[in-house]
């Protein structure tokens, strides 16, 4: 298994990518949880229901927005050897912004969230974005970056925490969906569930690269063969 | 007073274990806990750096952030990192065994949300200086807890036959999910004391 220890120097792009793969390559392709496994910690702490995967996202979709704008704005002006510094102080600033702003919109949710919201600062994905891209590209494909990879967090967290609400809780945003009848799966709501709800998709990610990569495979083959016999 | 700090302890190493209830500190969780010896020593640096970060909190909350309030992320941090370099620059001078057992991790753990996380518990629920210190305590071994304990089952999973999709983080998660679902056994513990 690949280290997972939180460094920046992975998911650097080449250089003339066009703006609309500045954009995409983080919703799927990049995703920074699914295929890099960046930001796990929030992704199963707060995905026991959707509300909270929502506010959660929108949160560090905010702070990577705004760190990424502004690393980008002022990446000539910062020296290389105090840039990991300078980059967690802007994160530091933004996510301070946050909290302020969860806990006078959506107080209920800010205390459900509990350290999680002030630990943006230390997702791996942010800091890497910024490491990897904001810090040596102009300000506008910086953002189209960080909205691309902010949206791939968001839907990863919006999958998780679908899942484990409608099974843990037979909910969905607090709308019951199978009637008083249904027992909830109250394991997928708790720690536990976290941990398996995430393995899970992992596994079914995996399985979707491997059947795509084999298809590939079958297709390249029966090319060759074709040629052979037209040769 | 005693049964107090007992309690804080216990509460922080089984009840509410950072890694495997609350998520926290799960890159070296994931990362480094392919061998025993390793992560005994992960969860040895991590202790001793909630051990430094839970003094360096109790200080500035009481020294300094009673002024400035809206600083404490941005103070939490930067206090955390440079301490821990500082620490670091003593102990390679002071022990060099020592720092070979620890050193390499010392830099990497700065940035785990397990430290930022305990500063912020430790502030949100007022803990004196020593309390600070045995919630430290409790933790660090919450964690190295897990992480041994992680270690030794995928040490032995190391030669089952699992599917290749199944193989590295999936897997590693399906265990952690079933050590999950043992500590959740701990939370008994809460309502008996």
């Amino acid at each position: 298994m690949a280290e997972l220890s939180c460094h920046a120097s992975m998911m650097t792009t080449s250089k003339d990518a066009p703006p609309r793969e500045d954009l995409a390559k983080g919703l799927w392709r990049q995703n920074p949880v699914l295929v890099h496994l960046l930001g796990l910690c929030p992704t199963l702490a707060v995905t026991n229901s959707v509300a909270n995967s929502v506010v959660m996202g929108v949160a560090t979709f905010f702070v990577l927005v705004g760190s990424s704008f502004l690393v980008s704005t002022v990446r000539r002006w910062i020296p290389n050897e105090i840039r990991i510094a300078s980059y967690i102080l802007i994160i530091a600033t933004f996510v301070t912004v946050a909290e302020f702003g969860l806990q006078a919109l959506v107080p209920d949710i800010y205390k459900a969230l509990g350290p999680f919201v002030a630990l943006i600062v230390v997702n791996c994905i942010i800091l890497g974005r910024q490491e990897a891209f904001a810090g040596r590209n102009p300000v506008g494909r910086s953002v189209l970056d960080a909205v691309g990879m902010g949206a791939g967090f968001m839907l990863a967290l919006l999958i998780m925490g679908s899942v484990r609400e409608v099974l843990g809780s037979g909910t969905f945003l607090s709308v019951s969906l199978f009637g008083p009848r249904y027992e909830p799966w109250v394991i997928f709501v708790l720690p536990p569930g976290g941990f398996f709800t995430l393995a899970f998709v992992l596994l079914a990610v995996a399985w979707h690269k491997q059947r795509q990569t084999a298809r590939a495979r079958a297709r390249a083959t029966d090319e060759a063969v074709l040629v052979e016999r037209v040769a | 007073m005693m049964s107090d700090l007992t309690w804080i302890f216990v509460s922080s190493m089984v009840v509410n274990n950072f890694t495997l209830m609350l998520f926290l500190g799960l890159c070296p969780f994931l990362g480094v806990s392919g061998k025993i010896d390793t992560a005994l020593r992960m969860g040895a640096a991590n202790t001793f750096v909630l051990l430094i970060t839970a003094m360096a909190v109790w200080a500035l909350n009481t020294f300094v952030l009673p002024y400035a309030p809206y600083l404490r992320l941005i103070a939490f941090i930067i206090v955390i990192a440079s301490l821990v370099q500082i620490v670091e620059m003593v102990i390679k001078k002071l022990s060099p065994a020592l720092f070979r057992a620890l050193g390499i991790y010392l830099p990497l753990i700065t940035t785990n949300c397990a430290i930022l996380a305990l500063a912020i518990f430790q502030t949100n629920r007022s803990y004196t200086f020593l309390q600070g210190l045995v919630f430290a305590l409790g933790s660090g071994a919450g964690l190295a807890l897990a992480l041994v304990l992680m270690a030794s089952i995928r040490e032995s999973v190391e030669l089952a036959d699992v599917p290749a999709v199944a193989k590295g983080t999936a897997l590693v998660l399906m265990i952690a999910g079933s050590l999950s679902l043992a500590f959740m056994g701990f939370a008994g513990l809460l309502s008996s004391s």
